[in-house]
């Protein structure tokens, strides 16, 4: 199946460049992948990761530049020739139907048939014997894709990617939506791949991950190649500087000089509803209050009752102070809360329209009157974002991942909330912005802003903040300081610690 | 971090931006259809039958400002043909010849349009009935009950002070009569182009582009999207009292007006479903529409190749819309968590 040329290469891009409407986001980019190589490929959001990864896959074509896969030149049109190309992509946004089986999803559009009518048998039997042959034992054939962990869907997606005889899958950003927990299982599926001789591009902006990962790590910057690398003669520093051209430190800001702890800005008493119970706690001025737990531990749940979305149906809450039990985002917002959602595509965006007017949405549909002079600020805070796009005018779904986020969080940013949620706000964002949103919480926690940190990533949890709410199951597992190592804090969301008092 | 990536400013921008950006073409086929006329007819543009134009053309202009709210909020109104219609027959047989009575009913036909487009938004909002379910229902309640209540032939007169909007305009001098119609028209440009820069507009066309994100802003959908059922009643009504004034009492006078204006509509580069399209784009593919059909006029086609004509541009905006459509469906589909409350009044 797999016959590689002799020195073992399989993918060689020369001088890639691609354009849009006349502007050019790739400039000649050269890359060669080995077979059964892991290939990280980083850089800063909009830096073309993504383009590169589209190309190859057939959904945009290069303007100049070759692609050669096996020493024979190829060039795809759509994606599923790509695939039948041997080359197969995991995207940055999912594209499984969720009411479909796993069988299904992974014989999309070529089930085998007989006679007209689909074998279901078959296609079932066959997709548990290709995941049996990975590894994956947790994984039902015949469930629906609805059922499963997002962690399982991105299995999925790489076992619908592994039936086309993938040579090569590139994977763009596959661990952005995963917890730390579900990361292992990528990592285990990725030294499968490795062994059979499948060459993996792994783009990510968790550099962890590049390195527990990588044989070789490529750099873009601003569409550019900058370097290639072996993964071991580097450290994360180094590779920190090629990406963003200069040093950025690895540790997660102090709180300013002078940040006081102030009044219980948000007090939540005995809150629950279908999902919740017993959901106690408070946050302060000028406190990082971190919101820890598994996928489905309840951590977005709770962001979805203070905005009003699923109500608490027992339990108060008190804004400074004052009861407020909120039955919309509206209500929520206009009482000086903000929320940034988990998934920004979904609940964060309106993709069609510009940067401007998804940036005053919060504005112009909670706070009209009030609008204008606000925001006459937006600018200042999309630049202090350092939000890369062409101009305000520009559509928000085409910028990079990264600075979607980014006018997200201006949005909210523009209102000068009293208490901001923050649900995943680093999620695809790259090493210079994650820097530029943490220092952004310090000062927004200096101006006596009360912060709620939701984040799949224990290390940002623990780095930032003040207490730690651990969720298990709906329910409040333990609070713990700041300084609380990662293995506490997972033995608490895990519900291993139980009986142990929290501090 | 650079800023430099894919230009919207410029001249290229600017291209794009005509051509790429869905409003464009309509005002290059605008453009030829009138360089078009200019070389068949010159007469055309002398102002009294320019004028003339205008004025016919008003009312369609009107309605499919109208329509643009509600479409770019991602629905239908269908209703708002049997609404002008039945306007026509409510102000004939209420005004009754009696000139006393014009304002009196044309301020009761506002109420009557407002709340013909607030029963449409709420069921189709809070009832979770499909836009184009609802509309369809009240364009046929309409007609219904236009008949029951007038016996089958619509009874009455209307007044001259009624009539006069429809039929009168100002006299100024070399352009003659500027027609009631289209200062009208005019004003309801710049005062629906002036909403759709405010803080409503913007949140409506959000709304429709991804009412969830909208919802989670802040946005009272449901609110947001009935005001614009609401908008499209009234100006449904203020057409119906030009179409009333010009062409007479039948009921039948807005008859197919609903998919006149939603042909205009999307002719403008609006698409259906939502989230995309500028509202003078809107108005000018209904000038465009009044214009072809003269044109076909002016060529000796006959006229009753016009709804083939709507057909085709409809099927072919639909076809773009659905495709559109089709990709946020599976966008949608895609979202990893499904256990997720959506914000209440989001759909
Ligand atoms: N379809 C498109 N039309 C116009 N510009 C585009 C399009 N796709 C990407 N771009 C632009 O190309 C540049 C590179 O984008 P790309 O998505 O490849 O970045 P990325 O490295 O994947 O970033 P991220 O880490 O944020 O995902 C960006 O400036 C982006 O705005
Ligand atoms: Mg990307």
């Amino acid at each position: 199946m797999i016959t590689p040329t002799p020195d073992g290469e399989l993918l060689r891009i020369r001088g890639l460049s691609k354009s849009f409407f006349g502007v050019e986001v790739l400039h000649g980019i050269d890359l060669t992948v080995q077979a059964g190589e892991v290939h990280g490929l980083v850089g800063e959001n909009g830096a073309g990761k993504s383009t590169v990864m589209k190309t190859l896959a057939g959904v945009h074509t290069a303007d100049s530049g070759s692609i050669e896969l096996d020493g024979k030149e190829v060039s795809f049109d759509h994606p599923l020739q790509a695939q039948r190309g041997g080359v197969a992509t995991v995207f940055q946004e999912f594209n499984l139907l969720p009411e479909r089986t796993v069988a299904e999803n992974v014989y999309l559009a070529r089930e085998p048939r007989s006679g007209g009518l689909v074998q279901r048998r078959r296609m079932e039997q066959d997709t548990a014997s290709l995941m049996q042959d990975l590894g994956i034992v947790d994984i039902d054939a015949g469930a629906k894709v609805r059922t499963l962990s997002v962690a399982q869907q991105q299995v999925v997606e790489i076992v619908k990617a592994m039936s086309f005889d993938a040579r090569l899958i590139s994977m763009d950003e596959p661990t952005a939506a995963l917890a730390d927990h579900e990361v292992e299982l990528l990592y285990q599926l990725i030294g499968r791949l490795r062994e059979r001789g499948v060459a993996v591009l792994y783009v990510s902006h968790r550099l962890q991950e590049i390195f527990d990962l990588c044989d070789r790590i490529t750099v873009l910057k601003d569409g550019s190649l900058v370097d290639t690398v072996e993964s071991n003669e580097i450290t994360p520093d180094e590779l920190v500087r090629k990406m963003v051209g200069r040093t950025i430190s690895s540790f997660f800001p102090e709180p300013r000089e002078g940040t006081e702890i102030g009044d219980i800005r948000l007090s939540v008493r005995q809150g629950g509803n279908r999902m919740l119970n017993g959901i106690s706690f408070d946050v302060r001025a000028g406190e990082i209050v971190g919101l820890a737990g598994l996928q489905g531990s309840g951590r977005t749940e709770i962001a979805h009752a203070l905005f009003g979305v699923e109500r608490f149906t027992r339990g108060s809450i008190t804004v400074d102070g004052r009861t407020f039990s909120p039955r919309s985002p509206r209500q929520a917002v206009r009482a000086g809360l903000a929320l940034v959602t988990e998934d920004r595509k979904a609940e964060g965006l309106a993709l069609n329209q510009s940067v401007a007017a998804n940036a005053r949405l919060v504005l112009d549909a909670a706070l009209p009157g009030r609008g204008s002079s606000r925001a006459a600020r937006l600018s200042g805070i999309l630049s202090s974002l350092e939000l890369a796009a062409a101009s305000d005018a520009q559509e928000v779904r085409l910028l990079s991942g990264g600075n979607q986020q980014k006018v997200v969080l201006a949005k909210w940013l523009v209102t000068d909330p009293q208490v901001m949620v923050l649900d995943e706000p680093t999620r695809g964002i790259d090493v210079g912005a994650k820097r530029a949103v943490y220092e952004l919480m310090r000062d927004l926690t200096a101006e006596g802003m009360a912060i709620i940190l939701i984040s799949s990533e224990l290390p940002e949890v623990i780095g930032m903040s003040d207490r730690i709410v651990v969720l298990n199951d709906g329910e409040i597992s333990g609070e713990l300081p700041h300084n609380t190592d990662e293995e506490t804090v997972m033995s608490f969301a895990t519900g291993q610690d139980n009986v142990e008092a929290a501090s | 971090m650079s800023s430099a990536s894919p230009a919207a400013t410029g001249p290229l921008g600017a291209v794009r931006r005509i051509f790429g950006g869905g409003t464009g073409p309509v005002f290059v086929v605008l453009l030829t259809l009138l360089v078009v006329m200019l070389l068949l007819n010159p007469s055309f543009f002398q102002p009294a039958s320019l004028m003339a134009f205008l004025r016919n053309a008003a009312p369609l202009i009107i309605l499919a400002a109208g329509q643009y709210f509600v479409i770019v909020s991602g629905e239908f109104d269908l209703s708002v043909g049997s609404l002008v219609g039945a306007q026509v027959v409510i102000a004939a047989k209420l005004i009754d010849g009696d000139e006393s009575r014009t304002w009196p009913v044309i301020m009761l036909m506002l109420g009557f349009g407002l709340l013909v487009g607030l029963v449409n938004g709420l069921v189709t909002t809070l009832l979770k009935v499909p836009s184009f379910i609802t509309t369809l229902g009240m364009m046929l309640v309409l007609a219904g009950a236009i008949r029951l209540w007038t016996g089958g032939a619509p009874t009455g007169a209307l007044s001259e002070s009624f009539r006069q909007w429809g039929r009168m305009g100002i006299e100024v001098p070399v352009l003659r009569q500027i027609p009631y119609a289209a200062l009208i028209m005019i004003v309801i440009a710049v005062l629906t182009v002036l909403l759709m820069r405010g803080p409503y507009g913007r949140t409506l066309v959000a709304t429709g582009d991804n009412d969830v994100a909208a919802s989670f802003a802040g946005a009272q959908v449901w609110q947001v999207r009935t005001l614009a059922f609401v908008l499209s009643g009234l100006l449904a009504t203020v057409a119906g009292i030009l179409i009333g004034g010009f062409a007479g009492v039948t009921a039948q006078v807005g008859d197919g007006m609903e998919f006149t204006a939603i042909t205009a509509v999307v002719l403008g580069g609006v698409v259906l479903g939502g989230g995309r399209g500028w509202i003078v784009g809107a108005m000018a593919g209904a000038l465009t529409y009044r214009l072809l059909e003269r044109l076909l006029v002016q060529l000796d086609m006959p006229s009753t190749l016009n709804p083939t004509i709507q057909g085709v541009i409809i099927i072919l905006a639909l076809a773009y819309g659905s495709r559109r459509l089709w990709g946020r469906r599976r966008r949608r589909a895609a979202q990893p968590i499904t256990t997720k409350p959506q914000p209440s009044g989001a759909e």
